[in-house]
């Protein structure tokens, strides 16, 4: 089969999959940002969870991302067969980027900055809100960034657990032996990845200015 | 004046002062209060504070930077601008060149100018500086201690200003605390200093004689 032709064919379920797959990344991002940048600043200030906290997520981060997934089934209230399932693995690899580009961020702010802020009288949510947090949004934005293209990645393993999105078609076409169908996932999850990137570096240059 | 050598407890004392250091004995007044009874934010904002790394935001131009106490404090926005307007001019910077810029496009002496036109912006009756003029080149460190000590005179300040340079600390001073080991050893009157017999203050005295000696030897 042509894969033009399978394209063409199939236009309606790429595009619904495809909304799916971003669905997916949407809600795994959405989950991972939430915990992981009040978490990175946590580590600056908890110096001794440091370790443990960054241990753990480079861990998860070494789970083949399959295996995650199988891990992940049987756990109550978070696995079972679908879409939860997926979306709770894509969080815990979107995790360590956006954790550690967090932490390093904020870290990462001049001493003596902090401590003419300090001096000055801010108080520490006016430091956390007017000097730590545009001062490391670059970094952080870039944690996110590599995150983001992660997830778009690894989700399309997440239909192997029945939770959709352009890997479907890559284990159908596995599964017929066709390379144009495990190409009509293959190709939009990687344009997704690139237009994500691109979408990310230009953000990240206005922000710098 | 704090003078002392590195290490010998002047930073330390100013920190006390503005509560960035909490004391495990002691008592600091401040305005005739103990410190204890303030509230670290509210004394910090009525204590200026000039460090040698100035510490300017580099995300806020400098007109948002010496605005800054005087925004915490909720003026009204004409009075800041009025403010900042003020203090540009009363650290010799011209405001139409500079209030828009960044740290980033500053030279080190006019980035020192803006941290004590921050300073001083909410008009606090103390400044504490921690060698301000430390990390300038001897050029703009002289003209800046100049100014300085016009300004000074002028504003009539409580100033403490720690500096391990004998020379900044009889040309700024009214009074020199000695700090030795993390005690203050000493209390001096700028002329007064010249004489003591206490050995630290000799040794300072000592090493402002060795500048002098390469000039006796080029007179020779």
């Amino acid at each position: 089969m042509n894969f033009w032709n399978f394209v063409l064919a199939h236009r309606a379920e790429i595009f619904s999959r495809t909304v799916e797959h971003l669905l997916l990344v949407a809600a795994a991002m959405f989950a991972a940002v939430l915990i992981g940048i009040p978490l990175g600043i946590a580590l600056v200030r908890r110096h001794n969870l440091r370790r443990w906290v960054l241990g753990a997520a480079n861990v998860i981060q070494t789970i083949p991302s399959l295996a995650l997934f199988g891990f992940l089934i049987p756990v109550p209230f978070l696995g079972g067969i679908g879409a939860r399932t997926a979306i709770v693995a894509l969080a815990l690899y979107a995790l360590l980027p956006i954790l550690q580009n967090t932490y390093t961020g904020i870290a990462g702010v001049d001493p003596a900055v902090l401590e003419s802020a300090r001096g000055m009288g801010m108080t520490p949510a006016q430091i956390l809100w007017d000097v730590e947090l545009p001062l490391s949004m670059g970094v952080i934005l870039a944690g996110v960034r590599v995150a983001m293209v992660i997830c778009i990645g690894v989700a399309t393993i997440a239909a192997a657990i029945g939770a959709g999105g352009l890997g479907v078609f890559i284990f159908r076409g596995v599964a017929m032996v066709s390379n144009a169908v495990i190409l009509a996932g293959a190709i939009p999850a990687a344009l997704l990845a690139l237009a994500v990137d691109f979408l990310f570096g230009l953000l990240e240059k206005k922000l710098a200015r | 004046m704090l003078l002392g050598r590195s290490g010998s407890g002047k930073t330390t004392t100013l920190k006390l002062i503005n509560r960035l250091l909490e004391s495990s004995s002691g008592e600091i007044f401040v305005e005739g209060r103990s410190q204890l009874d303030w509230d670290p934010i509210r004394l910090r904002r009525r204590i200026g504070y000039v460090i040698q790394d100035v510490g300017l935001f580099p995300h806020w131009t400098v007109e948002q930077n010496v605005a800054m106490v005087p925004r915490l404090e909720f003026w009204p926005e004409a009075r800041v601008r009025e403010r900042v307007r003020e203090m540009l001019e009363l650290v010799g910077l011209d405001i139409a060149k500079f209030a828009m810029r960044k740290p980033a496009e500053l030279s080190g002496g006019q980035r020192q100018r803006v941290g004590v036109a921050r300073a001083l912006a909410a008009d606090p009756p103390i400044l504490l500086m921690d060698e301000p003029f430390g990390a300038l080149d001897p050029v703009t460190r002289t003209e800046l201690q100049r100014e300085f000590r016009e300004l000074a005179a002028r504003l009539k300040k409580a100033i403490v200003f720690v500096t391990h340079d004998l020379r900044e600390a009889l040309f700024l001073g009214t009074r020199i605390g000695l700090f030795a080991d993390g005690r203050l050893v000493g209390l001096y009157e700028p002329d007064e200093f010249l004489h003591s017999r206490d050995p630290e203050a000799q040794a300072f005295v000592d090493s402002l004689g060795n500048g002098n000696m390469v000039g006796g030897a080029n007179r020779v």
